[in-house]
């Protein structure tokens, strides 16, 4: 009996009764009562409730992306700065190649960039790392920062927005979930147009509809049109090796 | 209660009634969390930011993040011209709040760090401390951040003989017969628990307990206000 309901909840508001219920993340119990303990959605799975935040600070999950800027080297790793409470820790061990413990300034040094993927996060702190491919150090490019809470719009559903604009731009298009989003391409004219789109849609963030508005403006800047015309240019031949690289 | 000399009030409400109220979650977008809260002509604004570390370090508690609540008026809050900037009242109000709030938020999940709030009044009615109280707790859920329970607040009070709730300057400052009492109360929404309560006046033991009775009343109606606010935003957001 899989039975599943959305609704927003406030602090100290009562979820539902009973005690077949359990109380998971942002939810406590109070006799018979589930309660709220954060504002937000909540979500009564098979007996489990939970209430998901809509607004506020990030809070670090597990296997998110972050894009950080490192503030402090220790002896066995980096310290990284994502936006939230606290900082992230980088150890050397979890970087693609071998570092030298004397010389890691020389592979991160203070203020530059990465990518990461939150490898654990405990009571004290996060664990990040950068072994997967497509994390690692930013080069170029520019940072632009939307905030937390505009993330899931900017991806869209199942990636739709974030592959509409790579597709519209030709740039490379990384979105961290602390609400920081890497722009990278080889036309800075084409960077500076990423960055308008992602403005306009952390702008319009709250109005339904926005993928058609999005692609509207993406037309209205004249962007969408380059794109199938070359590919028109495109022979056959070219055509069917794009298809087996995808 | 029609006895002693004050019989009607000044603006036409029942002794039980609060002033017109209207709040809102939101009005600052750089923020983490925030909120505005408006009864008759008074108005607060709540910001939360946070959690972020703490500096100095040597303030840090490894157990619990905590909570810093700074309260301040606007200079063009009141008719005759605030001086900007911290003052005896300003820090006093700042610190009740924070004890009042800290009553409902939970930062131990947050070691290390703070959480802070900035009240600022922009128009000013009496009854700002609570006014600002009901917009900072709305903030601090706004932002997100565990909380027991909600929080809502309320200046009771009596003037000559007449007890009554959401006191507004004109009977804040009722000279007449026993004069002006003050209390402003803040009530937990859940167990109803009292997390403020100050006295400025005179008023007999019997009458404080009505004077409470009054204000958890008027705290059900307030409550009302600030969750009908945080769900019509949270409609927009999802």
């Amino acid at each position: 009996m899989a039975e599943k309901t959305r609704q927003i909840v406030i602090p100290g508001e009562t979820i539902c009764t009973g005690n077949e219920f359990l109380p998971g993340d942002g939810a406590y119990r109070d006799k018979t009562d589930i309660v709220a303990n954060r504002y937000g959605i909540a979500n009564v799975f098979e007996k489990h409730v939970k209430v998901t935040p809509v607004t506020g600070a990030y809070y670090p999950r597990r296997g998110n992306t972050m894009i950080a800027t490192i503030v402090d080297i220790t002896f066995n790793g980096w310290l990284l700065d994502f936006g939230g409470a606290g900082n992230a820790f980088l150890p050397v061990s979890e970087v693609s190649r071998y570092v030298n413990k004397n010389e890691m300034k020389e592979f991160l040094d203070f203020g530059e960039s990465v990518i990461v993927k939150v490898w654990d996060v405990k009571a004290r702190g996060v664990d990040a790392s950068m072994k997967m491919r497509g994390f690692g150090k930013i080069e170029g490019g520019m940072i632009l920062t939307v905030g937390p809470n505009k993330v899931p719009r900017i991806i869209g559903r199942e990636g739709s927005m974030v592959k509409m604009i790579k597709d519209a731009t030709g740039c490379n298009v990384t979105v961290g979930q602390n609400g920081k989003v890497w722009v990278s391409g080889n036309d800075t004219g084409m960077e500076v147009a990423t960055k308008k789109i992602i403005e306009f849609i952390t702008e319009n963030a709250t109005i339904a509809g926005l993928t058609a508005k999005v692609e509207n403006f993406i037309k209205d800047m004249g962007l969408k049109n380059n794109k199938p015309e070359i590919i028109a240019e495109n022979t056959d031949e070219d055509k069917a090796t794009e298809e087996v690289e995808n | 209660m029609a006895e002693g000399l004050y019989t009607k009030r000044f603006d036409g409400r029942t002794f039980e009634e609060c002033r017109p109220m209207t709040a809102k979650v939101g009005v600052v977008p750089s923020a983490d969390g925030s909120a505005s809260f408006e009864t008759g002509d008074t108005k607060a604004i709540a910001v939360v930011r946070g959690p972020r570390t703490l500096h100095p370090q040597h303030m840090q508690n490894p157990r619990t993040g905590i909570l810093r609540v700074s309260y301040g008026m606007m200079p063009f809050s009141v008719w005759d011209r605030i001086r900007p900037g911290p003052s005896r009242r300003s820090e006093e109000i700042g610190k009740v709040s924070e004890w009042a709030l800290s009553s409902v938020v939970d930062l131990s999940g947050f070691p290390n760090t703070v959480v802070d709030v900035f009240i600022q009044i922009p128009k000013a009615d009496a009854g700002t401390r609570v006014a600002g109280l009901n917009a900072a707790a709305m903030a601090l859920a706004h932002a997100g951040l565990p909380m027991k329970e909600m929080l809502s607040a309320i200046a009771a009070g009596k003037a000559d003989k007449t007890l009554l709730v959401d006191v507004d300057k004109a009977e804040e400052d009722f000279h007449d017969g026993e004069g002006a009492t003050d209390i402003p109360l803040a009530i937990t929404s859940r167990s109803k628990e009292i997390a403020l309560l100050q006295l400025d006046g005179k008023i007999s033991p019997e009458e404080l307990t009505t004077s409470i009775e009054m204000a958890k009343k008027a705290c059900d109606d307030i409550l009302k206000v600030q969750m009908e606010a945080l769900k019509n935003a949270g409609v927009q957001n999802g």
